[in-house]
Formats: C-alpha cells, structure tokens, sequence
C-alpha cells in the first residue's frame, strides 16, 4: 500500500496548469439582472435574445441546485463569481487572425491548437472558446463554400438570427434543470454550427475550451444543427490553470439531427483536476442533450472524462424520429480524489429506434465514479432495442467504482439488454505481460488501452491518439 | 389521515394491556408516521410504484382500529395439504395459532415481549406505522445445534371480521448455531382493499441456514408490503424465494447485511403478474467483511396492464474484499400494454471482487414459437411451455426438494 501512496504523489504534473496574464473584462460579481444586461448589452445581442436570458433567470429564482447525486461538494455561492471575463483585445473583435493578441496564439500554440492557418496539416477547423468569448475560428473561407455555418455563438446571434430563434432552447428548454437554466440566463459564447441540407463536412469541427481567469464561471453554449441528409463530425477539448479555488463550469450543447442526417460528438475532457489531496480543480456539471428530429437520423456521444474535480453529465439522446439511433460511448477515469457522476439517457419515442451505451470507468486513488443511466422506452416506440454494457475497473481498495441504470420498457415489442462488470485487472494478465517483458507499469498500461478500445476507436484518428496518452497519463503511479 | 391514525391509536391504547414503557415508543412512532406519511415516488426507492397514490386509489377509508380481544375461527380450507409442517396462524392480523407439534418443543423458545426499539437505520415510514400498530410481538428463537424437522407454515389470512383496513404484523427470529428453519409464508385473502404491512427480523448466527419462501398465489384484491431484516454471521445462508402474483399490490422489500465471513444470501424472484396489478421486489444486500457472496434471480411474464419493477442494490465495503455478488433480472412482456422497470444497483469500495449484473427484457421470441409451432404445437401451447420453462429455471433454484414439487403443483409448473 505505501508504494502506491508514493507513486500518487509522483503523479505527474498537469501539463495544462499555466495561466496567460492577459488584461481581462470582467462583469461586475454577481448574479442579477443587471450582469445579464451587462452580458447581453457588450455582445450587443438583439432584444429577444435579451427576454430569452431574463425568462430564464426568472425562472432560475424559483430552482433549487440538484442534490440527489453521488459526488457531493460545498455549497456554491453563485454571488461570488464573475459571469463574463473577456481578454481586453477583443472587446472590438479582430477582424482577422493577424489581428489577434499574440499572447492569445501563445497560449494556444502551448496547448498544441494551431490557430494560423498554415497549420493546414491538421485540417481541422477549429473555434477557440477562452474564458467567454470566442476568440478564433480558424478555415472560415473553405466552410463557407460549402455553405457551412461555423462560427461563435455570438456571432450567429447577429448574423443567423432566424436560425438561433428556430432552434436555441428547442432540446433543453430554459425550464429545464437548475444549471442548464443558470446557463440558459448567463451563458456567454460557444459554437454554433449549421450543415446545410445534403452536405458532408468535409473536415472535423473543433471547438477548444480554455478557462483562464480566476473567480469566473465558464458557461458556453453550443448549437449544433444538422440539415435533411447532411454529416458532421464534432471534437471538443477543454483545459484549465491549476489553481487552488473550485471553478464552475456549466455548459449547454444541444444538438439536432434532422431526417437522414448524422451528428458524431467527441469530447476529451481535461479540465485540471486538482492537486492529489484534492484541492482546487474544475466543476464540470455541463448538459449535453441531442435530438434525433428527423427519421433515420442518428446521433452519437463520445467522450473521454479524464480531467475536473468533479464531473457531472448525462449527454443524451431523444430518438423522436423513426429509425432513428443514439450512440453513446464513453471512457472516464478518476484518479486521486477526482469524483465523476456520468452516464447518459436514451429516450426511444420513435418506431425502430435503437441505442447502444458502452461505458468504461476506470477509478484509482481515493477517487469514486458513478455511472448512472437511463434507457426509456416509450409504449409507441415499437420495435425499438436497446444494448448497454458498463464495465469497471477498480484499482486500490481507497476507490469506488458504482453502476445505477435504470430501465423502463414500456413496449413489449422491444428488447433492452443490460451487462455490467466490476473487477479488477487480474493478477494472471498482469503476470503474463510481465512474463514477456514489459513493467508492471506498462504492462497495465496495455490492459487498460485494451479495456477502454471500444470507445477509443469510436474517436477520429488525432484525437484518439492524445485520448489514448491521456489515459496512461491520468493513471500513471496509481499501479500498486 | 392524522386525526384517524391519532384516535384509532389511542382505541388501541385503551383497550390495550401494554405497559406504559410499550406506550411511550409506540407514541414515537406514531408521531414518526404521522410526521413522514406514506412513500411517494419522491424517495427514490418509491420511485417506479407509488405506495400512497395506489392506496389513496384503492382504499377509501382508511382505517386502523382492530380489537385483538376476540379470537377468531380458523377455517381449516386454507391450510395447506400433502406436506407435514408447524404452523402458525394470523386471521386479521391476530395471531391466533402457534403450533410445533413436530419438533422438539425444548429446542423452540416462543419469546412474548415487545421489542421496544429497532436496531438499524431505516428511512421506511411504513416500518414506523407497522411499529405503532401491531398488535403481540413474538420472538421465536431456535436453539444451537436443531434443525427443524418440518417447514414452518405462517399463514396470512383475513375474514369478513376485519375491522380495519390496515393491518401489521410482525415476527422476530433468531437461529442459534448451526441451526436451520424452512419458513414458507402462505397468504389466504377472503377480504379485499386491505393494506397488509409484514415486517420480519432475522438474525441468523454462525452456521445457520435461512430458508424463507413467500408464496402470493391467489388472486386478491389487497395491498400488501414486506420488509425482512437479515443479520448474517459466519458461515451463514440465508434463501428467499418470492412467488409473486396473486395481490393486486405487493412490494418485497428485502434488506440483508453479511456481517460475518463466508456467510451467503440468495435470492429468487418470480412475477406473473395480469390486469392491473403492481409488483415489485427491492433488494438491499451489504456486503461488509471479506469472502461473501450473494446471488439474485429475477424473472417476470408481464400480461395486461401489469407493471413491475426490480431495484436491486448490491454493497460492497471497503473491507469486503473477495465479494462475489451477481444479480439477473429479466422479463417478458406479452402486451402492449405491461411495462417493466429495472434499476440494478452496483456500490463497491473494495477493488478485489466479481460484481456483475444482468437486465434483459423484451417479448416472447417469435422464432422459438415458430420451432414449437412446427413440431405440432398449436399457438397458446407454444407459448405457455416457453412461459413455463421460463419461470421453471427459478424455481429449480429452490435447493429444498420437498418445498420445490409443492411450489411446482402451486404454480402449475410441468417438468
């Protein structure tokens, strides 16, 4: 036991914990009707969008904060945080890359984000999302061309008014939970993406989160909307300084696939996690939810959960419309005192509708990870299946490893299967790759990649490599 | 509700021989109740059946008042025949027969007292009003080293003297060393639209075994909730099978902490449930020091306008290392309009055990119909010998062979 406890402590340092010292904007603290003024005023939003924002905080006043999940933390005071911080060059947005603080670049190149377009070699596409606002949107010609809406939420607001109106709030209505509406009324930028009808995106979307600013709450919202027969393929990644305080993090993404159209989401998350006693880290309580509105669409979750000191999310599905289907695959691992709560929901509404979960939770150190899902299927939803699998992995005997599904079957046309595992990496597979060479480290680090490869293949081909050293990173000196 | 609870209580009181101490706590958990209510979907383990809405839905009048000052006739039709067993008899929740003739009347200790306060922590209102308003409290306790040499038979039975619309009951046992008690609990209704409350509390030591078969067989219109507490210690079994079908209501609720090494719980469930009726079976099984094991089976034939619901929670404590635990639940649904909800629970703290869990529900497999069908079975025949061999595959777990033919006969099951 006491060489695992040293290995924790040599648990290397999060590469991400730097901070940029830039001039910052802030909102005066606090939550009132006055910052969402405030907020919705310096985005010089239309007046509708403003009633949007105080319809929810009117609602927000009668909510009370969820407590009915596993990892509990101390009491937010939602008074003491700064709803909107913007880095002070783009308080008049540069109309191009060059323009851009070149503190900015730096901070994105230290994060492997080329922003220049040189950079082609990537070929992803990609909007920076730093503290509040988007900062970036990198291969705008090439998209339009294709007729291909990708920008900052903010500037959809003043240039696709239409289509914001037609879809914002349709999949988490601003009566929805207490921290989807707290987003609802005070969220600041995110991206926001249109596929027009029949197109294939022709590279992967990227939007990549940063939190810089100290005391402040990031809340982004993402719009995304796929059009009769059209594909995408969307990545999200998230980094944040190490610091000693908890900050909040409450994003939307709503997500909408029309008939025949497919929407991939990809997420690796690496928001700090906190130093190994558990101090500091990010609250990553964020609302994923995507539609399946059209028949024969399909929508699919993928995510690799390594970072925050404690996530909070149940990206799901409505599968509404005929035949339509709801993917979700998911990795997460917790280490140290890192606490996840994290599943998704399938809701089967339409004829033919199927999902399929498979969810991997690896926990070490004092951490404890929970996965909590739903499958519901509907009395009209005839003819629907359902597969989940969750397995865990347990390492030390300081961790804990819970599985909460519930199953509603409704109609008896329709089959749900259910598997869940919990273990151990056995000592013979350990001994057995030692036998031919590799350390114990490495050795657990093969049989975890090989437990987690049916999400990771899930992943495109970039993300997938770093998701892959992510994850022997966030386990390294958990092996006892 | 308050005011009836409040003076059909203080009816008991008066008419009552309890002492003023019995009194005191009873009054503790009355005001409990009165505080709480009953369930409701907001506790989550109340979720998928609502306890309060379906007796406000059932029950007009509800109330508590029963005068156990008068006993009642036993109808013999209800007693069970072809098997030699010891018995003991509550009509309208009275008890009105304990009877062990076969064994060893040394070995058998019937302890009258009250237990005035309960042990554990439970979050369960209806163990609050059970608390308040039963009647004797008998504690049966079997000595070290005797195993009974015939099942015991608790019959659960009610007649057109019931006063009340409610009624609790309650049962303490305690199995000494090594010793071993097959308790079948019978349920004979002849009233309908009562709420039936049972709670058991079992405390099983080293090297007991615990073989505890629930059998609701016979359509009625009741309410019914069991609760059974079980403390194992080392070496211990514990086996539950649960027959669940004839009440229009009925919720097992089974709570089984494995305290001492080696010790095992296993737990079968069987649903075959028609028109409007609502079961379901909730599991508690703590797994808590090292080397136990627990296994659950679950398995429903839902009909029309039938709901059930499995909530199964397995608990593993840090300590509980070696844990093997294992929970199946599955369900065929044969209309459109029967509804089936599962929640298997995983907690585990400890990283060196085998916890798995299994959940299957859909329709009855058309292919395997159509197998049947062609080798000269008609329709119905088909799909009642799927059915059969379905539930039979839980009752084959039954590891008492007299006690599962008698199971047999009363499903219907054919080998």
């Amino acid at each position: 036991m006491d060489t695992r406890e040293k290995d924790i402590e040599k648990l290397k340092d999060y590469k991400y914990g730097f901070t940029t010292d830039i001039e910052n904007i802030k909102a005066p603290k606090g939550l009132n009707e006055d910052v969402i003024k405030f907020i919705s005023n310096i985005k010089k939003e239309p007046q509708w969008m403003l009633d949007f924002r105080l319809n929810a905080f009117e609602r927000l006043k009668l909510l009370k904060e969820p407590n009915w999940q596993k990892p509990k933390y101390p009491k937010i005071d939602y008074q003491d945080l700064y709803y909107y911080s913007a880095p002070k060059s783009m308080k008049d947005k540069p109309k191009s890359l060059d323009e851009l603080d070149p503190k900015l670049l730096d901070t994105y190149k230290k994060l492997g984000i080329p922003l220049q377009e040189q950079a082609r070699l990537n070929g992803i596409a990609v909007d920076a999302v730093f503290d509040s606002v988007s900062v970036a949107t990198t291969f705008k010609g090439e998209l339009t061309k294709h007729g291909i809406i990708f920008c900052s939420m903010s500037e959809a607001i003043q240039k696709h008014p239409d289509l914001v109106k037609k879809y914002l709030g349709t999949v988490i209505p601003v009566t929805d939970h207490f921290f989807a509406t707290l987003n609802s009324a005070v969220f600041t930028d995110g991206s926001f993406v249109y596929i027009p009808e029949g197109v294939r995106c022709p590279m992967e979307l990227s939007t990549y989160f940063r939190i810089n600013a100290s005391e402040t709450g990031q809340f982004e919202r993402t719009l995304i909307i796929a059009d009769k027969g059209s594909y995408v393929s969307y990545l999200e990644g998230c980094t944040a300084p190490m610091r000693d305080e908890n900050q909040l993090h409450a994003a939307n993404v709503e997500l909408i696939a029309l008939d025949d159209a497919e929407i991939k989401y990809s997420t690796v998350q690496n928001w700090y996690p906190g130093d190994e006693n558990g101090k500091g880290g990010i609250y990553n309580f964020v609302t994923k939810r995507g539609l399946c509105k059209g028949n024969n669409s399909k929508i699919s979750w993928t995510q690799v959960e390594t970072g925050s000191a404690i996530t909070w999310k149940y990206p799901s599905c409505i599968l509404k419309g005929d035949n339509s289907i709801g993917e979700f695959y998911s990795i997460a691992i917790t280490n140290n005192h890192q606490k996840a709560d994290t599943g998704t929901k399938m809701i089967h509404l339409g004829k033919n509708t199927k999902s399929k979960i498979i969810s991997k939770g690896i926990s070490a150190g004092f951490s404890d990870m929970t996965y909590r899902g739903l499958v519901d299927i509907n009395s009209k939803a005839k003819n629907s299946s359902n597969y989940t699998q969750c397995d865990s992995l347990l390492m030390g005997n300081k961790c804990g490893a819970h599985t909460v599904p519930y199953i509603k079957n409704k109609n008896f046309d329709s089959n749900i299967a259910h598997e869940a595992t919990t273990s151990k990496i056995s000592e013979e597979q350990l001994h057995y790759c030692q036998q031919r060479g590799l350390n114990p480290e490495e050795a657990v680090g093969l049989i975890v990649n090989g437990f987690c490869k049916e999400v990771l293949q899930q992943l495109p081909m970039e993300f997938a490599v770093e998701a892959q050293k992510l994850v022997g990173i966030s386990l390294e000196g958990s092996v006892g | 509700m308050s005011e009836q609870l409040q003076s059909d209580f203080d009816k008991i009181v008066k008419i009552s021989k309890f002492s003023d101490e019995e009194i005191k706590f009873k009054k503790i958990f009355l005001n409990n109740f009165i505080k709480r209510g009953f369930p409701n979907r907001k506790q989550e383990d109340w979720k998928f059946l609502d306890i309060s809405q379906i007796i406000k839905k059932n029950i007009n009048d509800l109330s508590f008042f029963n005068d156990y000052s008068h006993s009642n006739k036993i109808d013999p039709s209800i007693l069970v025949d072809g098997l030699e067993h010891n018995k003991i008899i509550f009509i309208n929740g009275r008890i009105e027969k304990i009877d062990f003739n076969f064994e060893d009347q040394n070995k058998i200790e019937i302890i009258d007292e009250i237990k005035k306060d309960i042990t554990f922590d439970y979050e369960n209102s209806l163990i609050d009003l059970n608390s308040a308003f039963t009647d004797k409290v008998f504690k049966i306790l079997i000595k070290k080293n005797y195993s009974l040499k015939k099942p015991l038979i608790i019959y659960h039975s009610t007649n057109d003297k019931i006063n009340s619309t409610n009624i609790n009951l309650r049962l303490d046992f305690e199995l000494g060393e090594n010793s071993c008690l097959k308790l079948i609990d019978y349920f004979a209704d002849n009233t309908a639209k009562n709420f039936i409350n049972i709670f058991y509390n079992f405390d099983l030591q080293k090297d007991s075994v615990l073989k505890n078969y629930k059998i609701d067989k016979f359509r009625n219109d009741n309410l019914k909730y069991s609760f059974n507490n079980i403390d194992q210690g080392n070496n211990s079994v514990s086996e539950t099978f649960i027959l669940s079908t004839g009440s229009d209501y009925l919720k097992n609720e089974i709570n089984c902490n494995l305290n001492g090494e080696y010790s095992s719980a296993f737990i079968n469930g069987v649903f075959s449930l028609k028109e409007n009726q609502q079961h379901e079976i909730r599991t508690t099984i703590n797994h808590l020091v090292e080397k136990t094991k627990s296994y659950q089976l679950i398995k429903s034939v839902l009909g029309k306008n039938s709901k059930s619901a499995y909530q199964g929670r397995i608990y593993v404590n840090s300590k509980a290392q070696k844990t093997d635990g294992y929970q199946l639940s599955k369900a065929i649904l044969l209309d459109e309009t029967s509804e089936f909800n599962a929640k298997p629970e995983l907690e585990i703290y400890a990283d060196d055990v085998k916890c798995s869990h299994g959940s299957a529900s859909g329709s009855l497999d058309e292919n395997s119909i159509f197998y049947l069908m062609s080798r000269g079975l008609n329709y119905q025949q088909s799909k009642e010998l799927l059915i059969n061999g379905f539930l039979l595959d839980v009752v084959e777990k039954i590891t008492d062979p007299e006690i599962k033919n008698l199971i047999k006969t009363i499903i219907g099951l054919k080998e």
